[in-house]
Parts: structure tokens; sequence; C-alpha cells
């Protein structure tokens, strides 16, 4: 009966390719079609062709070259971005050693007030978190960004990294106080590396939280030049107020899109390995 | 210099929980290959972890070498553990491994380098030195798990349930180069903890049986520290008795009707029974326990030793010797015979007993020894 490892009739087959391919056109084809759009000018962008007969790269050159400072959106998003992901990640590890390893009181409670704290929506905090930027004296600069974005990512970072951490050997810590380690040695020298898939996993996270993050972006800055790019892409204006510059405005989000898809890219091996790890013993 | 000294060490987990190691005093000598024995739960690996200083001491005192380590954090006390479940450090090589523990105190690069290739050569990895622990077997996880202890040249090595983990063949082949090891390093001490007791009488100059559960509050933790022939031979209570040895000692209640120096007269199951034992502190007439090792029972109608009538239950034969498990009476526990060769002998049948005066213990009433008066091996 069966003609190789699976068994299913032919139709069944195609019915699967079929479903799997609308899977495919749903979640890329928008992306396929800002990509196509990009390469558009003119009236060729209300044209209902997919691809662009004279393909050009225009609109990128007049993305930089606009009234917007885009390169330097990119750049203060690039740098809270990862600012908000390695002290995210320096905080979570630590706390997580503490509240995956170390047995005192009120342990329970903290991690729910934690979890709790994640629960609150942006908009809630949002005055709060005003007042907060501007005693600091972070407001208006793209730098105090990183303040709200790491409060809103570590209750998810410390949760995950702290599952992570109880799950690590005991005798291996033992080992290492054998071999005369501190907790921050033991932290950083004997966790960390065992840790790697879960860190890439929860950074790359945070990472694509800060990125994209628009709310306390529009709020806490109102100079041009300290802006992030989400915020940045929706203040690009056409030539007059009746035109909306949809090439730019792609080409755009194409160039904010590529940097998290080649950190998918180099880091996915390790992704899937934290995502799986110490689901099954073994 | 590794005396290691308990001075009546306690550990209690918790205020409310009972002790899990109550007043155990004891001295490890210099070089010494000290095994630390007993059922589950009689708290020897919390004993080992006590001198490693991975658990604190509640109260009581221990000394490493003259100096009082109560206080020392684990890598100021000249101690290296071997764990159980290896615990090698998964990102690192085998050469890394054995020099991250050196590297964290600050030795020069030249000196971890010589030290780790001289483990490594003591040991035989060297062809694996960049190899990482997932791509060794198990008895190289080992050794890489002792070369990390060697290389730090401790006073102490702590050894707990090394062997668990490896295949029956294996465990010999590994105990025997733990033999040799401690014979070539000369004066650092060892303590070994084991629930296996070919492991405890093959591997000790000294075997420390711990007890467990309520004995723990009763009599203390430490039930017998002595060679491993003495504890075979002159065991202290019948915890120690039934502890060592296998299969393990029978034991018959019965009373005692006189005592004199060089013997005792007991009488079981109707039989006037004398045994080489020293009971004049029993009172005549008091209730004590004949003890007599499976392997020391002689079966036949005539000879020497009283006769102990029995009736055969069940017959297991080993090839080498066979079991006999016997009756002796009503009410009285099921006894073990170990005889060599094949036995052949139908269940139900009635056989004899032989009990020889030099092979019998005498345990009085609250389960103490009564000294033994033969000559034994020591």
């Amino acid at each position: 009966m069966a003609t190789g490892p699976s068994s299913r009739p032919l139709w069944g087959s195609a019915l699967l390719y079929a479903a799997a391919a609308l899977v495919v056109f749903v979640s890329v084809g928008p992306f396929l079609y800002m990509v196509a759009t990009s390469f558009k000018t003119g009236s060729a962008l209300f044209d209902s062709s997919f691809w662009p007969k004279n393909p050009s790269t225009n609109n990128y050159t007049a993305l930089f070259e606009g009234a917007q400072p885009f390169g330097r959106h990119l750049l203060n998003s690039m740098m809270v971005a990862t600012l908000t992901v390695s002290c995210a990640l320096v905080m979570a590890v630590t706390a997580a050693y503490a509240l995956g390893r170390i047995r005192f009181k009120g342990k329970g409670l903290l991690m729910l007030t934690i979890l709790g704290v994640s629960m609150f929506p942006q908009v809630a905090v949002l005055s709060g978190m005003f007042e907060l930027i501007q005693a600091l004296g972070l407001f208006n600069r793209a730098i105090g960004l990183v303040v709200p974005y790491t409060i809103f990512t570590l209750p998810f970072t410390v949760w995950i990294l702290t599952t992570f951490m109880r799950e690590l050997p005991n005798e291996l810590e033992e080992a290492a106080i054998m071999d005369g380690c501190g907790p921050l040695r033991i932290i950083f020298q004997v966790f960390m590396p065992l840790l790697w898939p879960a860190l890439v996993s929860t950074g790359l996270l945070a990472f694509i939280g800060a990125w994209n993050e628009f709310l306390f972006a529009l709020t806490f800055i109102v100079e041009d030049d300290q802006r992030t790019v989400p915020v940045g892409i929706s203040l690009i204006s056409g030539a007059t107020a009746f035109e909306v510059p949809w090439g730019t405005i792609m080409a755009a989000s194409v160039i904010v899109t590529l940097p998290l898809l080649l950190l998918v890219l180099v880091f996915q091996k390790k992704i899937v390995s934290g995502l799986t790890a110490g689901a099954v013993k073994g | 210099m590794s005396k290691i000294e308990f001075n009546g060490v306690n550990k209690r987990y918790a205020p409310n929980l009972p002790m899990t190691i109550k007043d155990a005093t004891l001295t490890i000598e210099d070089g010494e290959f000290c095994v630390f024995v007993g059922p589950s739960g009689c708290g020897k690996s919390t004993l080992l972890r006590c001198v490693a200083g991975l658990e604190d001491i509640t109260s009581g005192d221990l000394f490493i070498a003259g100096q009082r380590v109560n206080d020392l954090p684990p890598a100021k006390r000249g101690v290296a553990m071997v764990f159980q479940s290896y615990a090698l450090y998964p990102h690192m090589t085998v050469a890394e491994n054995m020099a991250f523990g050196l590297q964290v105190m600050g030795a020069d690069k030249t000196a971890i380098a010589a030290k780790v290739q001289a483990a490594a050569d003591i040991l035989q990895l060297t062809p694996l030195m960049d190899r990482l622990p997932k791509m060794l077997s198990g008895g190289q996880r080992q050794r890489v798990a002792i070369g990390r202890a060697i290389v730090k040249a401790p006073k102490v090595f702590l050894f707990d349930e090394p062997l668990s983990n490896l295949d029956a063949a294996l465990r010999v082949q590994t105990r025997l180069e733990i033999a040799k090891l401690h014979r070539d390093l000369g004066s650092a001490s060892m303590i070994y903890v084991t629930h296996d007791q070919v492991e405890a009488m093959t591997l000790a100059d000294k075997i420390v049986l711990l007890h467990t559960g309520k004995l723990i509050d009763e009599r203390g933790s430490v039930a017998q520290v002595g060679s491993p022939m003495a504890l075979y031979h002159r065991p202290g209570s019948t915890f120690v008795a039934e502890f060592i040895g296998s299969p393990k000692m029978n034991l018959l209640p019965g009373t005692l009707l006189a005592a004199e120096a060089g013997h005792a007269l007991v009488e079981v199951a109707g039989k006037q029974i004398t045994a080489a034992v020293d009971a004049r502190a029993a009172a005549a007439g008091s209730a004590v326990q004949l003890g007599v090792r499976p392997e020391h029972l002689l079966v036949g109608d005539s000879g020497e030793g009283a006769g102990l009538p029995a009736t055969l239950l069940h017959v297991e034969r080993l090839g080498d010797s066979s079991l006999l498990y016997v009756n002796v009476g009503a009410g009285l526990p099921t006894m073990t015979v170990k005889l060599d060769g094949s036995v052949s002998r139908a269940a139900g049948s009635a056989l004899m007993l032989r009990l020889m005066p030099g092979q019998l213990h005498v345990f009085d009433s609250t389960g103490q020894a009564c000294q033994r008066t033969v000559e034994l091996p020591t």
C-alpha cells in the first residue's frame, strides 16, 4: 500500500501543499508587495502589475536626501535597540540567577510582581513614564528611550531566563564553587555560555520590541534629529500636503525590516534550540 | 599534612527538621582512604559536603590539617571534589575544564599548562585534551573529573559516589584506577562516599558506617569506624552486622544461659549453642541475639559445632556457590546459608546446620555486640 514513509493519497498531498502555499502567500505576500512597490515611482505606484516595469532606486535615494534625517533615525534606532538589549540582558541574567538558584523569602511574590508589571498597557504608564524621563533629564533625547524599553522588556526576559537558569544542574554550580568561583564568575563564565540559546532568543525579542516601538518614541521626543525609525517613517511627507509618498514609505519599510531579517537569519539555529531547550528532557 | 578531624559535628537543614548528622566525631589520618558508607538517607553525602564546604555545619568543629575550617569557603579548604554526575563544564574542552580552577585561583599560564599535562599523563587523557565533554564516554568523563581534582594538588580528595553512573565492567576498572591513584598520590587523604559495600570493602583503609533513620537520633550518626576487616569480623552492633556482608548476617533471638571469659552458652530454638564471645556484661537469662554469617554456616549430620535442625525452603544456585533459605523453627526468621558449589536438594527436605563457636556473634538486648574471643584477621 504505502509507497514511501507516508501513505497519504495524492489529492491529500496536493491539498497539504496548497494550504502551505496559502499560508506562505498570506504571510510573505504583503512583504513582497512592499519590496516591489519600493522600486516603483510616479504613476507606476498605482499600477496593478506586481513587478515594476521600470524598476528604479529613486525612492531609496530620495529617502536619504529628503527633509527628514532618515539615516540619523536609523542610527538612533540601532543605538536604542542595542543598548536596550544589553541593559536588559545584563540585568535579567543576574536577576535570573538570584531568582532561579538562590532560596530567599518572598521570592514567589517578587516573581509575581515582576510578571504583574508587564501586564500594564503602555498607555497606562505613559504619563508616569513621562515624569520619570523628565526627572532624569532624558526628555527629547533618543537615549532616554532605553529606560522605558528596558522596563517593558525586563519582566519577560527575567521570566524566561529564570526558567532556563533553574534547569541548569546544581552540581555544575557546586563544581564552580569548589573551583573558587564567586557568584559573578559563576554567572558569566559558567552559566552564560550554557544560556546562549536563551539569551539569543530573549535578546532578539527585546531588540524587535525596541526597534518597533512607537508610542513612547512619539511622546518623549519632539526633536527631529533624536527620533527613531518608526516615528520617522510615519512623519515622511510628500511634496504637498495632499500627496502621500508611498514609494518612499515602502523603501523606508524595507530598510527597517532588513536588520531584523539579518539578525534572525544569523541566529536562527540558536533561536530554535533556545525555544525548544528544556521542553523535553534529553 | 592532611589529617581531617570531626569534633561533634551536627547538621540540621532546618530548625524543625530532625538532625541529618548527629555528633559525628572521627579522625581521618594523613594519606588515609576513608569510605563513608551507609543505607540511603544516612547523611553520608551531607557529611562529605560539610567537608567540602558546600553545607554549613550546624554545630561542632571540623579541622583539616589542624586548621578549623567551619567558616572557610570551599576553595580555601584545600579540598577537591569529584561529583557523581562529573559536573564537567559543557562548554569547555578537557584541557580547559582541568585548567579552570587554577585560572580562577590566578596561577600563571605555564604552571597551569604543566600541571594539566601532568594530570593528563597520569589519567591517559592526552589524546582527548581538545574534546568537549559531550564527545567523551562515561569513563573518560569520570577521568576528566578526577583530573580536575588532581591539578589542584589538594590536601583532601572528596568522591561523591563517583562510580554509580558507570556500567558494571567499567565500575570494576575505575575502582582499580582509583585505588592505584591513591597509592600514587601518597600523602593526600581521600574521602569516598558510596552505598556499595564492595567498593567500601575493596578501597577503604577505614570505613565509617553511618546510621539511618531513628538510630541517628538514638545513637548518633556514626555506627562504627574501623578497617574493612574489623567491620566484617567485629561488628559493634546488629546494625553494622547486618549492613556489612552479603547476603546479610542471620540473627536469631535466644536466651543467654551462662557467660564465661572465653565463651558463652546461648539457647536458641531449644538448642544450647556455645559461642566464643565474652558475654559477661549481660545478665544470665537475658534475651540476646545470636549472629552467624551465611558463609560461616556448615551443613552436616555430624561434625564440629552445635547442630541446629532445619527445613529447606528454597535454593538459589549462583554457579560458584549456592544460597539455601532454611527454616529453623516456628516464629524464627528464615536463615540464609551459603555453600560452595551447586547444591541439589529438594525444597522441604530436612538438614542439620552446624554452628562453629568461633564463627558466632552474640548481641545483647540493646543490639550491642559482645567481644569475640577468637583470633581474627585485621
